[in-house]
């Protein structure tokens, strides 16, 4: 029960049920489409660059709170960070939600993405909260395989 | 009488189980025909001449003929045993539809089918150029007998219609569906899978020429579903699996097959599954089907009260009692299905969130999901008061955020 409430906390509660990310941009570099076939969440995805750094992201769609609410939390936490950056919090919430652990430490880089560690402990809603970092993980994917995104490779 | 004394894993678990629609939960009396079936008889049937094969073909073959009693076919070899109702429907789909359907004919299907009695028509006919259409429901969630004359058609070949709706639980007007789909001389297919657990199947008395249902949502062990059909259309289809068993003489380039029902049963069967059918059928027939109807008519009364007078729900359920059956799908306005369901688990209570395989169905609702509780024999009026307490800590959790 403790995990429930923790799942559905006020920030989920928020993001999920009306957020201000829930929109259009008006000149898109990348759109991305979405969706868990078995609970109907289906989300699209606009990423707008600005050299390698996320200068905005969007979305619509629809499905449950936690989905909605993982998007719109994942556009706040990853909007402003370079492409590298972006990638390297991506892992770090997949492996957070699949429990493979990590350090207080590393999780805190990501900010308030960090409210959906107790959906880690609901199976059924992983594929939820995981959606939108998909998405956005084969977004740049694509986008770095077809040339269009040109990530440094300085690291 | 306590029938939730006889399920062991209601009392194993503290759980309100609402979810028997997409399988109930099994007796102990069928888990210990499966356990003495193990320790007694196994063996291969129909391939050994030593006693313990012709004993495990018994067993085998007199459940074949206590389904036929059960459902009071004509005759046993009417009977044939498959993995579930999706495999019975792919059966009649192939052996029946590809070779019996041609341009211009049409298959006539209602728009509540689940997706097993719907993408392998898909299938059909396309290969065979006949032609998909749909019988649509009204707003109480039932297809008119208007409907039903302007669908069936002189062109219509081939009927497939869903006894109870597994979202709506709509009990559709089969009987009049079969008569008339019989003057414009079309087969009807009729899917009992959320009928027979509640209701007693007559099929000389329904006159469908076939029915599908599945072990596992009425007491037996999953894997082991049932077709039946008439003989005289039975006899003129083609296999459907090749293999062992359903043979007559092989030679290098063909084949002579076995006559009914073996023809359909390629392969070393599901004779557990087919034990446990049979033990499902005895408790069933132990309890009877007054007694079932009783009960639940009871429970889905009170379900239908007691929900009603939620005004956060809105609930997908015809106002005419005597029609609906054994689910009730709901939504709170305004939250996803998906989270209801969770903060119902969070309570013990199991109900199904999602399409429940009737895609159609939902964008012909214009939703893409429901919550569905699901009744049986053993739900208590206390598992429909343990359903509404979820419901109202779900919507308390939500209300101040929903977008009204
Ligand atoms: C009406 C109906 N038809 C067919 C099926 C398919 O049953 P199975 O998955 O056991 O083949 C179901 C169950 O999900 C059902 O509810
Ligand atoms: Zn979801």
């Amino acid at each position: 029960m403790d995990d429930l409430e923790q799942a559905y906390n006020e920030l989920i509660m928020e993001h999920g049920m009306n957020s201000y990310n829930k929109k259009k941009l008006d000149h898109a570099d990348f759109c991305e489409l979405g969706h868990n076939p078995n609970c109907g969440d289906e989300i699209s995805l606009e990423l707008k660059l600005n050299g390698n750094i996320i200068e905005d992201m969007a979305f619509t769609g629809h499905g449950c709170a936690i989905s909605q609410a993982s998007t719109s939390i994942m556009i706040d936490t990853l909007k402003g960070k370079t492409l590298e950056e972006a990638k390297e919090i991506i892992k770090t919430f997949i492996e957070m939600i699949k429990r493979e652990t990590k350090t207080e430490e590393e999780l805190e880089k990501l900010e308030d993405a960090i409210a959906f560690k107790n959906v880690s402990n609901m199976p059924a809603r992983v594929k939820c909260a995981l959606l939108a970092w998909h998405t956005l993980e084969d977004m740049i994917n694509k986008g770095e395989e077809s040339g269009k995104i040109k990530s440094d490779c300085c690291h | 009488m306590d029938i939730k004394q006889d399920f062991p894993i209601l009392n194993n678990r503290k759980i309100t189980y609402l979810d028997s629609g997409a399988t109930t939960q099994k007796p102990k009396q069928v888990l210990d025909a499966i356990k003495k079936y193990y320790e007694n008889y196994n063996a291969n049937p129909h391939r050994g001449a030593y006693f313990l094969s012709i004993e495990a073909t018994e067993e085998y073959e007199n459940t074949r003929t206590k389904i036929a009693k059960f459902i009071n076919a004509r005759n046993r070899e009417e009977i044939i045993f498959s993995k579930n109702a999706t495999e019975s429907l792919n059966l009649i789909a192939y052996s029946y539809g590809m070779d019996n359907l041609k341009s211009g004919d049409e298959v006539v299907l209602s728009i509540m089918e689940h997706h097993s009695n719907l993408v392998p028509w898909q299938k059909v006919t396309k290969a065979t150029g006949s032609t998909l259409r749909y019988m649509y429901m009204n707003d109480e969630f039932e297809i008119s007998d208007e409907e039903i004359e302007s669908k069936i058609t002189d062109k219509t070949k081939v009927v497939g219609i869903t006894h109870v709706s597994n979202v709506l639980g709509t009990i559709n007007n089969i009987e009049k569906i079969i008569k008339i789909a019989h003057k414009k001389g079309a087969i009807v297919i009729v899917d009992c899978s959320q009928s027979i657990p509640h209701m007693r199947i007559d099929v000389q008395k329904m006159d469908a020429d076939f029915i599908v249902f599945s072990g596992h949502k009425m007491l037996s062990p999953l894997g082991i579903g049932i077709l039946y059909g008439k003989k005289e259309i039975l006899n003129k289809m083609n296999p459907f699996l090749m293999g062992g068993d359903m043979i007559e003489y092989v030679y290098e380039q063909d084949t002579t097959f076995a006559p009914l029902p073996n023809k359909f049963e390629a392969g070393t069967q599901n004779v557990e599954g087919v034990i446990g059918l049979g033990a499902a059928i005895d408790y069933i027939e132990s309890i009877g089907y007054d007694k079932i109807q009783e009960i639940e008519e009871e429970l889905i009364d009170y379900a239908r009260q007691e929900l009603s007078k939620l005004d956060y729900l809105t609930l997908y359920m015809t106002p005419n009692r005597e029609n609906h059956n054994g689910v009730i799908s709901f939504n709170i306005k305004g939250v996803h299905p998906h989270d209801v369901a969770s903060i119902l688990d969070s309570e013990g209570v199991c109900v199904r969130s999602g399409n429940h395989c009737a895609q159609p169905l939902m964008r012909f609702l214009g939703i893409d999901s429901t919550c569905r509780a699901s009744f049986y024999i053993y739900n208590t009026k206390e598992d429909v008061d343990n359903l509404v307490k979820g419901l109202n800590k779900a919507y308390n959790m939500f209300e101040k955020y929903i977008v009204k």
